[in-house]
Order: structure tokens, then C-alpha cells, then sequence
């Protein structure tokens, strides 16, 4: 057939290599092979990772980021903080503040060295989980922060219990009686709660509760050797206030996240299966809202333990929060420090854990092909 | 014969079907559109009926009130659907639950989408036939087994461990026509199974139900817009036009003896023949041992080589994953090939798109598969068409008008149109503004990326011969990417199969589409469906031979 010559015209070309091909003759064999992937693999050790294990390759480099950030945030707290205005020797020293006592005081902190040396003698500290001292108290601000460390988490962890079971039911709720009154009714509840600021909603609360009705305790101070029953008691106020304003949120996500998958294909293949509404619900459609609704309980969590400065100081909470923003006022390098650090972090992870399970929820990740 | 079969006692016996849905347009009164308007059809025990038209002729609609469901807004209004003489209208939610996946299964047009993808397809194969009680779990598994062996799985002893997207697209829709079959039905709705499917896929996956159902003796509504597929599996065709009956007979009657002109239309869609151009001496476009692939490493394009005279077109012919849009990509510089070259009217041109210059960008345009996409929404028709005059020309105001007039002429549509919005065009008029889009650059080459495939038949076939039109009166040379044959026939001048990324076969239309044939290039001819009964196990019967004498 070549032998027609190219330059007369298109003569039938057969490509050696492609003509030699023999073709499997039943179709069974021709969709499986049809499937397989062309073209060779090449290129790193790395990449040929990421191609053979691509679940782990994602959770690897999201540890790495995570990692990365971290120092990144490390360096801007540092610098930030450095970079304020106010000194604390002149706030400490007030009215006495002379030339020479600043200067004594700035070199009994260690103000004198250069900024470099500070920072990486801080952040050798902070890797092995030590602070420093505080300024303002002389003593191990790690110690400290252990106590208030603890007072947060055991208040985040409690409005944790109660909102996230809440409000991924409600979303369901919603999304069973959708467009009638009780998904209205959760909608318009929950855009009010969304939109009334927390220290306003928290001063509500006390009004209700400790003032007029005298049920409640106020002000929410835990201290230790406190019996456990006394604390819960103490933190029901902040812990109800951080439901309302993180409750309404994720229940929102959660109705689109299932809404969406609700409109797909396969949940009309379940519905004409004859299934019933339930099972259309908890076994076709929440497994696929599984990844956005991680995301925003995440992001929520990671909220109740960094964003509760405000409630904790609206319910004198002796807490992170607190314990930072006190720190702020006098100028407390080190505490300030610490604090931001570990608000970071919390933050960081609890985003990189919501990503690394997501990845987990995905069919297609978990079982390559 | 279906005219007398209202006496008998058929298994599905629909009664002058009414269905309305309605939508409500922000600020507007709700408004309400008949779907479908008294359509009485029977299907008998083991029998296959199929339902065939244009999208929009209601046939899924149709189909849907087998199980009493109406998708999206819309609801059966009037008449009757008698399933073993009972109406399933007039029973309550749990009556309705009762027949969907007991006695009425479902095959939907998009396997891929209508599997779970976070569950095993063994269990969502077996699920219908357990929630209902039909069979215990055991007695369901080994059902499923003797299914996947039926409709050809490969391994179907695990086949069902795997997760939808894990296995092809053919095989995801066999394992749906499974999925329809476990539990027992006396009926199953299949819609537009095969219309995804690639064609060599298609005929297998075709030849698979049509065993099941026979083996199996289910009844069928079988949904196409493919009249030479519905041949080859039902007894019995229902043609639909814009919700209405327009002719119900047997299927010999209809292909051999169609009554109605709208019939008869589709029976002789896809005759259109071109003869091929005699002079291939003056090249356009010559392509030179062009490799390309993407970042990942992943080689798409070996070696292909190919050219293109003036004023004529090139057909790259293949299936899903052989690499011809990707050589489209390379041709507009998309994608800058790894190896070889593009020479363009005697000059090379430079492989990635933002070296070339605006003349070199004029004389190539594009047409893609899906309009809809490719237009912004919120555009009217006078500025889609009218950015490249002003891109290229720098015509504005009444000049731009004029030349966008024009065009609008050109392809066949009036100034009517001027200010419509995308939306409000239908496909095929969409897939018109897309040309004009093209031809307003004056350009010497159109890549047309499958513009037809979303088209129902006779639409398809008048932007088929308005493309003719439009090279006779302006000399323009097309490269055409198709999947479909008989577009080949109908408008190429040399054709060029692919396969995997390679070059199967290149010459002028009249060498490639006679024998002798390479082993694909075989395989590609005799998976096209022909307008002809028996057709299908006339090729079976034909590979058997082969495979027998290997």
C-alpha cells in the first residue's frame, strides 16, 4: 500500500507498530484491556510513589505542609510580637522607669542579644516543649499554660460533645423535611445565632440564667479541687454559648453537604430501588457528605479551642483566653508567645487531621485501581 | 400486533398517560408544560418494547412511570399504568416501594453516576433483592455470580469486590443491567443503556442484555434515540415526538415499512454519502511524528503523522482515550508536543499557544462537542459572535452588526436571534452559533471536536450538511473528531483511525474504509449498528466464526 507514494497523496499508511497489534477477538477482553492505563511510568522515586501509593503519598505531604506551616507561623508570632509597640520594662517599671532600670531589666530578660539568637534559642525551647519564663510572674510559663491549657480543652471538649452530635442530626433533620416548617424553622433559628455576636449571646445567657432565674452559676471560675460535678455546673453558661455560635454553622454545612449528594444519580438508583427514606439517607448519601462535613466540624473545633478568648473573659474563665489576653495587657513576651504558638498548632492539626480523613473518606484514594 | 393487544392481558399495559411538570420562575407565575399526553402502549411477558426519539420526545419520562417516579417536577397526571392489571398510580408510598426494585428494575443512561461510589458493586447489586426479602443473602450472592457469568464480566467470581471506579465504563453498565436483573423483575426500564458507550463497547454490552433478558425471560422497555440499536433487541418500537405517539408497530413494520414521514426520517438518517476530493496535492496542515503528553508522565500521542489538503476535510476517527482530542490540542498549541511538528500552510507553526501571533491564531478555530459550555451564559448571540470580528477585524457598532447579520444568515438562523441568550437556543441551534463563532475569524482550518455527538440523529445530520455548505461556499478545510462511522463516510475526505494513542490507519476515505482491513480498523467497522434486523447476531455469529477458526 506505501508503495502509492506519499507525495501523490494520502497513500494508505499502516504504522508498523500499531498494524502489528493483535486485536483480542471477545469483548470482555477488549474493555479490560481498553481500560488499562498507556504511556510508561517515569520519572522519581517520588513520583513513582505518588502514582503506586497515592494515599499515602497525600498524607505524607500533608504532614510535611503541616510541619512547614508551622515554622512559617513560628517566625511571623516571633516577629510580630517583636515588631509591637510598648516594651514591657517601661510598663513594668511605670512611674520609676529611669534610663538605667530599663536598661538593667531589658538585660536581665535577655532583650540585649541579637533577634536572631533569641528566636532560635526560643524555638529550640519550644520544640522540647519548654517556654520559658514569664516575665511578669517568673515562673515556667509551660507550667502555667499546662493548668489553662486544660481548663480550655475541658470546656471546648464539652461544647464539642454537644454541638457536633447536634447539629450533624439537625442537618439531617433538615434535610428529611426539607423546604416544610421544620426546616424553617432550624434555618431562620440558626441564621440568628449565626448572626448575634458571642459576647452578646453570652451576656444574654447570664441575664436569663444567673440573674433573673438564679439557675446558673456566674462567673464560670473553676479552680483545682474543684469535684467534677461543681465544674460542669460552673462551665454550663460558656459551654451553652459556644454551642449556639458553633451549632449553626456546621448544621448548615452539613444540610448543603447532603443535600448536594441528595440530587445525585445514585441516590435516584436507591430511591428506585424501592429503599426507604432512611436508608436512602444513612447508608447512599452520608457517606459521600462525609468529607465536607469533617471539613466544617474541623474548622469548628479548631475554633472552640483557639477562638474562645472572648467567652472565656466574658464568663471569667480561667483559660487560654484569659491567661493570653491578660498577658497582652503587660506586655508578657513569653506567654504571649506561647499562647499564639500553641493556638497555631491546635488550628494547624485539627485542618490537617480533617484533610488527612477526608483523603481516608474518598472510595477512589483508598482503593486505587 | 399492539393495536389488538389492548384485549389481551399483557404485563405493563399503560392508558392514555398524562404527565405535567411544573417549574417556578422567580417572579413569574408557576408555569405548567405537558411532558407527555396520552400514550397507551403493552408490553407482554418476556417481551422487549422499544421507546425511540429525539431527547425531549418524553421517552425517559415515559419510562420512569413504570416505577411511578417522576424526576425532577415532574408527576403523572392522567391515565393509567396497569402493571399485572393493577395501577401502581393509585397505590401509597409503601405500595410504591413494594414494586420499585422487586417487580420494575432500573438501568440508567449513566452507570457511572448511578452507582454508590463509596460501596462494593456486589453489594449494591445484591441490596434490591435483600431489602425487599426476595432471597436470602447467599441465595442473592450466587444469584449475582451466575449474572456477572451471563453478561460477561471478566472474573466474576470477585468482580463484585470491586468499587465502581475500578472497572470500565462498559463493564459498570453490564453491572447494572446485573443489578436490574437480581431480584427477579417481570420489567425492567433500561434508558439510553448504551448511548455512553464506545461503539466496539457498545455492541457487547448490547449483545449482553439482549442474552440476559432472553435468558432470564424479563420484559423490557429498552429507551434509545438509536433506531438501528432498538432493532436489533425489541419486538415491538414506539416512535415519540415531543411527548406524543407518532407511530406504534412491530419493529419489521417499523424499519421495513415505516408509515409516518417523521419515521420514515429516521430510518433514512445517516444516508448521506460525500464523494471523496480527487486532488491531495496543496497541504494545509501537515502534522510530523507528533508525540505529546501530559505533566504527570503520561504519553498520550506516539509518533502520529498526518496531513490535510486545502478545502478538504480530515476525519480522526476513534474511541474514548485514543488520543484524538489530545491531537486537537496540539494542533491549537494547547498542549506543546513533547516531539515532532505542526507545519501549517507551508510554515511550521510554534508549538505553544502564547508564541503564535494573532494571524496564526485566526486561521485556526475550534467547535467543541458540548456548545452549552462553551458559550458564556451571559452572553447574548450578538456578542459571541461578535467577539472575534472585533478580536481579529476591529469592527465595531453597526459594521460588527452587519458582519454578525451575516453570519447568522450564513448558518441558517435569522436576526431574530441577535439577542438571545444561550439558553434560550436548543442544542442544535447552540452547536450553529458555535460555527458562526468560528467562521467569524475567517479561518482557513476548523478543528470540529465532536460537535454532532450530542445531538439527536436528524439534528446532528443538518449541522453535518451545513458544514458541507459552509466549505463549498468558503473553501474551509475541517479536521474532524468523531467517534461515529458513518460521519466519516458522510463528510471526510481522508480519514485517519487511532487507537491508543497511535496511528492505526491514514489515507484517502475510499482505501481506509475497504479491505483489507487491519485487526481495529475491523473490530471499529463491524460494531456500527446497522438499520437492519438480525443484524446483531449476524456479527456475533460472524466473531464466533473467527475466534473459532483462530
Amino acid at each position: 500500500m506505501a508503495a502509492l507514494g506519499p507525495d501523490t497523496g494520502p497513500a494508505l499508511t499502516i504504522p508498523k507498530d500499531a498494524g502489528g497489534e493483535s486485536l483480542p477477538p471477545s469483548g470482555a477482553a477488549t474493555a479490560t484491556t481498553g481500560s488499562a492505563a498507556t504511556g510508561d511510568v517515569t520519572g522519581s522515586f517520588w513520583h513513582r510513589f505518588t502514582l503506586g501509593r497515592p494515599l499515602a503519598a497525600l498524607i505524607i505531604q500533608r504532614l510535611g505542609l503541616s510541619v512547614g506551616l508551622l515554622f512559617a507561623v513560628s517566625l511571623m508570632i516571633f516577629g510580630g510580637v517583636e515588631a509591637l509597640p510598648g516594651d514591657f520594662a517601661t510598663t513594668y517599671l511605670g512611674q520609676s522607669a529611669t534610663p538605667q532600670a530599663v536598661e538593667n531589666i531589658r538585660k536581665d530578660l535577655g532583650l540585649d542579644r541579637p533577634l536572631t539568637e533569641r528566636y532560635l534559642s526560643w524555638l529550640g525551647g519550644a520544640v522540647q516543649g519548654d517556654f520559658g519564663t514569664s516575665w511578669a510572674s517568673r515562673n515556667s510559663v509551660s507550667e502555667q499554660i499546662g493548668n489553662r491549657l486544660g481548663n480550655s480543652l475541658f470546656l471546648a471538649f464539652f461544647a464539642a460533645i454537644v454541638s457536633v452530635p447536634l447539629a450533624v442530626a439537625l442537618g439531617m433533620l433538615a434535610v428529611q423535611f426539607r423546604n416544610r416548617l421544620p426546616d424553617r424553622i432550624i434555618n431562620v433559628v440558626s441564621l440568628a445565632a449565626i448572626s448575634l455576636p458571642e459576647f452578646f449571646v453570652g451576656y444574654l445567657l447570664i441575664l436569663f440564667f444567673a440573674v433573673q432565674m438564679g439557675v446558673a452559676t456566674f462567673p464560670a471560675t473553676v479552680y483545682d479541687g474543684m469535684g467534677f460535678t461543681d465544674r460542669l455546673s460552673a462551665i454550663a453558661l460558656p459551654v451553652a454559648t459556644l454551642v449556639l455560635v458553633v451549632l449553626a454553622h456546621m448544621m448548615r454545612m452539613t444540610r448543603a453537604a447532603i443535600l448536594n449528594v441528595m440530587s445525585s444519580a445514585y441516590v435516584e438508583t436507591a430511591e428506585l430501588k424501592g429503599l426507604g427514606a432512611f436508608r436512602i439517607i444513612a447508608r447512599h448519601a452520608a457517606p459521600n457528605a462525609v468529607a465536607p462535613v469533617i471539613n466544617v466540624i474541623a474548622l469548628n473545633l479548631a475554633y472552640l479551642v483557639v477562638g474562645v478568648v472572648v467567652v472565656e473573659v466574658v464568663f471569667v474563665y480561667p483559660g487560654m483566653g484569659q491567661y493570653m489576653v491578660d498577658a497582652v495587657t503587660v506586655r508578657d513576651m513569653p506567654v504571649v508567645q506561647a499562647c499564639g504558638l500553641i493556638f497555631a498548632a491546635f488550628y494547624i492539626f485539627l485542618n490537617m487531621a480533617a484533610d488527612i480523613l477526608a483523603i481516608l473518606a474518598n472510595p477512589r484514594l483508598r482503593h486505587p485501581r | 400486533m399492539p393495536e389488538t393487544s389492548s384485549a389481551t392481558s399483557g404485563l405493563l399495559s399503560v392508558r392514555n398517560l398524562k404527565i405535567e411538570a411544573t417549574s417556578y420562575p422567580p417572579g413569574e407565575p408557576p408555569k405548567t408544560v405537558t411532558l407527555v399526553e396520552d400514550v397507551s402502549f403493552d408490553v407482554e411477558k418476556g417481551k422487549v418494547l422499544g421507546l425511540i426519539g429525539e431527547s425531549g420526545a418524553g421517552k425517559s419520562t415515559i419510562g420512569l412511570s413504570a416505577l411511578a417516579y417522576g424526576r425532577g417536577g415532574a408527576s403523572i397526571t392522567g391515565g393509567q399504568v396497569l402493571l399485572n392489571g393493577k395501577d401502581i398510580l393509585a397505590l401509597d408510598r409503601n405500595g410504591i416501594r413494594g414494586i420499585r426494585g422487586c417487580k420494575v428494575c432500573y438501568v440508567a443512561q449513566s452507570a457511572a453516576a448511578a452507582f454508590n461510589p463509596a460501596h462494593k458493586l456486589g453489594e449494591q447489586v445484591i441490596e434490591a433483592s435483600l431489602r425487599h426479602r426476595i432471597m436470602s443473602r447467599a441465595e442473592a450472592e450466587k444469584r449475582a455470580l451466575y449474572l456477572f457469568q451471563v453478561l460477561g464480566l471478566p472474573n466474576p467470581e470477585s468482580f463484585g469486590d470491586r468499587y465502581p471506579h475500578q472497572v470500565s465504563g462498559g463493564q459498570l453498565q453490564r453491572a447494572m443491567t446485573a443489578m436490574a436483573l437480581c431480584p427477579n423483575p417481570e420489567l425492567i426500564v433500561f434508558d439510553e443503556p448504551t448511548t455512553a458507550l464506545d461503539v466496539t463497547t457498545q455492541i457487547d454490552v448490547l449483545a449482553a442484555i439482549k442474552h440476559a433478558i432472553e435468558e432470564t425471560h424479563t420484559a423490557a422497555l429498552y429507551i434509545t434515540h438509536d433506531l438501528a440499536v432498538v432493532a436489533q433487541i425489541s419486538d415491538d418500537i414506539m416512535v415519540l415526538r415531543h411527548g406524543k405517539t407518532v407511530e406504534y408497530g412491530t419493529t419489521s413494520q417499523i424499519i421495513e415499512a415505516p408509515r409516518e414521514d417523521y419515521t420514515r426520517a429516521l430510518v433514512s438518517v445517516r444516508q448521506t454519502k460525500r464523494k471523496e476530493a480527487g486532488d491531495q496535492s496543496d497541504r494545509l496542515l501537515d502534522i510530523e511524528h507528533v508525540s505529546a503528553g501530559y505533566s504527570n508522565g503520561f504519553k498520550v500521542l506516539h509518533d502520529v503523522s498526518m496531513h490535510l489538503p486545502k478545502g478538504q476535510t480530515l476525519a480522526i476517527v476513534g474511541e474514548s482515550g485514543s488520543g484524538k482530542s489530545t491531537l486537537a490540542r496540539v494542533i491549537t498549541g494547547l498542549l506543546p508536543p513533547s516531539e515532532g511538528r505542526v507545519t501549517f500552510d507551508g510554515k511550521e507553526l510554534p508549538k505553544a499557544l502564547s508564541a503564535r501571533t494573532k494571524e496564526e491564531l485566526r486561521r485556526v478555530q475550534m467547535i467543541y462537542q458540548m456548545a452549552d459550555t462553551a458559550m458564556n451564559p451571559r452572553q447574548t448571540v450578538r456578542d459571541i459572535i461578535g467577539r472575534p470580528i472585533s478580536f481579529y477585524y476591529g469592527l465595531h457598532g453597526a459594521k460588527k452588526t452587519e458582519r454578525v447579520r451575516q453570519l447568522l444568515d450564513q448558518i441558517e438562523m435569522g436576526d431574530g436571534f441577535l439577542d438571545r441568550y444561550p439558553a434560550e437556543l436548543s442544542g442544535g441551534q447552540k452547536q450553529r452559533v458555535a460555527i458562526a463563532r468560528a467562521l467569524a475569524a475567517k479561518p482557513e482550518l476548523i478543528l470540529c471536536d465532536e460537535p454532532t455527538s450530542a445531538l439527536d440523529p436528524l439534528v446532528a445530520e443538518g449541522i453535518l450538511n451545513l458544514l458541507l455548505k459552509l466549505q463549498e461556499e468558503t473553501a474551509v478545510s475541517y479536521v474532524f473528531i468523531t467517534h461515529d462511522i458513518a460521519i466519516v463516510r458522510a463528510i471526510a475526505d481522508s480519514v485517519a483511525v487511532m487507537h491508543r494513542g497511535k496511528l492505526v490507519r491514514f489515507g484517502p476515505k475510499s482505501k481506509v474504509l475497504s479491505p483489507p482491513f487491519d485487526d481495529y480498523t475491523d473490530l471499529l467497522l463491524k460494531s456500527v449498528p446497522e438499520m437492519e434486523l438480525g443484524w446483531l447476531e449476524k456479527v456475533l455469529a460472524s466473531r464466533r466464526m473467527e475466534s473459532a477458526g483462530n
